[in-house]
């Protein structure tokens, strides 16, 4: 037998780079690399090249200055004295706002919608369909000018609820006024204020509000309690103790004793001047941009959890039938959750879409951060190169956030193997 | 490889912007005669300073600055492209080079003329910033206006004149945040603010619009100083001495009675020395700027001088009624004034 020996080394020549298999993706990845980063290289010289030749610099001392413009119905406290930091804030307060609102809102509507439409009521489901078809295929923009544009033009005026026989009146028990500027709602009053707690910045939070929060956070832990021991007693002896009252009034007997000693009310709005004064004047700007958001996101999750549903075996709800459950408990506890693993992954898209999409709030005057730092700062300032690259980070950095929060969502359902 | 996405981000921007910018260095008059068009940033459309008529031709006040130059580089004035910009796009759309020059009621300050690096070359139009209302709200002066909803066009400086307006007389106001001039007068006419504020000659040009304008009217308050002019970049100083000495001369031929109809015959036998050189009939004025003798006669033939132009176009015989005010001759107690041509 002939002795087959391992082919020799053969001495290294340059040539292999290119020709031998070993090598070639190595070179191939440096050579990629090199052309990469001589393209960056070329962008940042090019850029500083030609901001030399302008004559400007690169610099954020911009945000120190002072902003000298108001913004509607700011969140937290903001004047026109204030720094173009607080106004950018302000603005990106106003968009993470809107965004989790519409987020909110768009998965309750989505989820409702996208199971409507597996619904054997054939009138239901094609009225679903066609929701689904004319949201998904008409661009966002329209639908925020028209939802606009219908308050604009067909709301009165808040003229028209003065005098002795006003052109328009208040619903809801004269608590709610509908404007072509806002929507005046009531605010809740308290005759026993507690004052604020400030967190500095004059940023102030209301110790009322924190006084709900503990006792509804220490009430869901509270009610967790109650049914963990029921369960014991459950395991032990066979017979469930009744629940039911007892969480009832966890969380209801505390809050009612708080309202009682703040002296909770709601003051409805009135007209004073120009404008409804008292309550709490949401613009339509802003219901415009959110009414938007909502029904084209939850057009598209609605599709998303039609998927995820029809992705889960026939066989399971067979199952679940054969076994006497009812259709929506079938629905909740064995569709929905071998569904949601579907689901979950496009419904981080959505959000982070809807996200982004609010920076078209520009359209209808909200001052998100595109309409603060992206809009007024970076015109008052002539800063486009600095407000746009903050803008694209802060951007980055909120929907970096949205997508690790739902991935470890995501973790917490997806199929585990054991 | 998370940070080199990050900076690649980054530089992508900062290519984008540094890329525009590229057409901003160099020499515009070459550009503009290589191109055999002058690009003129103009608004969006204000009736009487820029608006496009039935047919789409643009004119106004402000299209006449335009005219002029394109007159005065290329000897024809229909030779301009209008790039309609709003409050917020004007600024950037002529320091990264998509104008050639900016005329659209622009107001000067320091800043814009420091920080931005823009040039302002002259005031075509001393303005400042007013109110309009409706008459049947019952309000006749900007101090009752407390508590009131204003539209106010972002990124101008009326958005910064109102803050510090209200602030100073301690009233508060709730902004509405509009781009353009029509979509104010959309929300006005909707009644979605009490009062429209912008500089008082857009006020009327707006309100010359309306189908009623004897319904609204502009309290008597003017709250800021608005010296509105035509701008270039900084840097083509060359540039700026051509589009200066432009408005200059639309000024000046007013100043010494020269007109579109007379231009001809003053041209070949005017007395004056001055309106001589201005024309062209003596001197090389032109020569030093690198234009054509007849630079200036063609400026006015344009549209005319600035009485002409404005008397065409916001003046008292039209629907918009600007009487010339602080825009009339220094001779007749205005504040226009044309250094001399010589």
């Amino acid at each position: 037998m002939a002795d087959i020996s391992a082919p020799a080394a053969t001495p290294f020549r340059l040539s292999m780079l290119l020709y031998d298999r070993r090598y070639r993706s190595m070179t191939i990845q440096v050579f990629v690399f090199i052309l990469v980063m001589a393209f960056a290289w070329w962008l940042v010289g090019n850029t500083i090249q030609n901001l030399r030749v302008m004559g400007k610099d690169f610099d954020f001392g911009f945000l120190g200055q002072r902003a000298g413009y108001d913004i509607p119905s700011p969140p937290i406290p903001y004047t026109s004295d204030d720094t173009h930091l607080r106004a950018t804030i302000v603005g990106l307060l106003n968009t993470v706002i809107v965004s989790v609102l519409g987020c909110i809102a768009a998965t309750v509507l989505g989820i409702t919608v996208g199971v409507a439409r597996l619904s054997n009521n054939w009138l239901f489901a094609r009225l679903m369909t066609i929701y689904v078809e004319m949201f998904r295929n008409i661009p966002l923009l329209l639908w925020i000018l028209i939802v606009y544009a219908i308050f604009t033009e067909v709301l009165p005026p808040p003229n028209a609820y003065r005098g002795e026989d006003p052109a328009a009146s208040m619903i809801l028990f004269d608590n709610v006024a509908l404007t072509n500027r806002y929507t005046a709602i009531p605010s809740l009053g308290m005759t026993n204020n507690p004052g604020d707690l400030d967190l500095g910045y004059r940023i102030l939070i209301n110790w009322a509000v924190i006084a709900f929060a503990v006792v509804l956070i220490g009430g869901w832990f509270l009610r967790k309690a109650v049914l963990n021991h029921a369960q014991k007693v459950q395991d032990a002896t066979g017979d469930r103790p009744v629940t039911w009252w007892k969480n009832l009034a966890i969380m209801t007997v505390p809050s009612l004793l708080l309202i009682w000693y703040f002296g909770l009310h709601l003051v409805p709005p009135e007209l004073k001047g120009f404008n409804f004064a008292g309550g709490l004047n949401v613009q339509n700007g802003f219901v415009a941009l959110w009414l938007a958001l909502t029904l084209y996101t939850g057009a598209f999750i609605a599709e998303i959890v039609r998927a995820g549903i029809l992705a889960v075996s026939k066989g399971q709800s067979e199952a679940a039938f054969a076994l006497g459950l009812k259709p929506n408990w079938t629905m909740n506890l064995v569709i929905l959750p071998q569904a949601l693993r579907v689901i979950i992954p496009p419904l981080i898209s959505q959000y982070l879409n809807l996200t982004k999409n609010s920076s078209l709030a520009i359209a209808v005057g909200y001052m998100d951060l595109r309409g603060t730092l992206g809009g007024t700062t970076l015109n008052q300032t002539g800063r486009e190169l600095e407000a746009i690259v903050l803008m694209m980070l802060i951007y980055l950095a909120l929907s970096l956030i949205i997508s690790g929060a739902m991935n470890v969502y995501n973790n917490r359902v997806k199929l585990k193997e054991r | 490889m998370k940070k080199s996405v990050l900076l690649g981000t980054v530089a992508a921007t900062a290519a984008f912007i540094g890329g525009a910018a590229m057409a901003a260095e160099g020499d515009t008059l070459k550009a503009v005669k290589a191109r055999g068009e002058l690009i003129c940033g103009v608004n969006t459309g204000l009736v009487g300073f820029a608006a496009p008529d039935a047919s789409g031709n643009w004119a106004g006040f402000d299209v006449a600055v335009c005219k002029a130059v394109a007159a005065a580089v290329l000897g024809d004035p229909a030779k301009v492209k209008y790039v309609p910009t709003t409050g917020q796009t004007r600024f950037t759309a002529l320091s990264s080079g998509e104008v050639d020059v900016l005329a659209r009621n622009s107001t000067w300050t320091y800043s814009r003329d420091t920080d931005l690096k823009l040039d302002f070359i002259g005031v075509n139009y001393y303005d400042g910033q007013g109110f309009m209302v409706r008459k049947d709200l019952g309000v006749t002066s900007a101090k009752e206006l407390d508590g009131a909803t204003i539209c106010i066009q972002t990124g101008t400086t009326t958005e910064l004149n109102l803050a510090d307006y209200f602030k100073a007389n301690n009233m508060s106001y709730q902004p509405v945040n509009i781009d353009s001039n029509a979509e104010g007068e959309q929300q006005y006419m909707a009644g979605a603010c009490d009062a429209y504020t912008t500089d008082a000659s857009g006020l009327a040009a707006t309100r010359a619009a309306f189908a009623d304008p004897e319904n609204h009217i502009i309290l008597p308050e003017i709250i800021s100083k608005e010296p509105l002019g035509p701008a270039v970049r900084h840097g083509d100083n060359n540039w700026g001495d051509i589009v200066r000495w432009t408005l200059n001369a639309l000024i000046a031929a007013e100043e010494y009675g020269v007109t579109s109809a007379n231009i001809e015959e003053l041209a070949t036998n005017s007395e004056n020395p001055e309106v001589q050189r201005l024309l062209g009939a003596s001197d090389e004025l032109g020569a030093m700027m690198g234009l054509d003798k007849d630079w200036a006669k063609n400026a006015i033939k344009a549209s005319g001088n600035y009485g002409e132009v404005f008397a065409k176009t916001i003046g008292e015989e039209t629907p918009i009624g600007l009487a010339r005010g602080l825009n009339a001759q220094w001779t007749q107690g205005g504040l226009l004034y044309a250094p001399p041509f010589r």
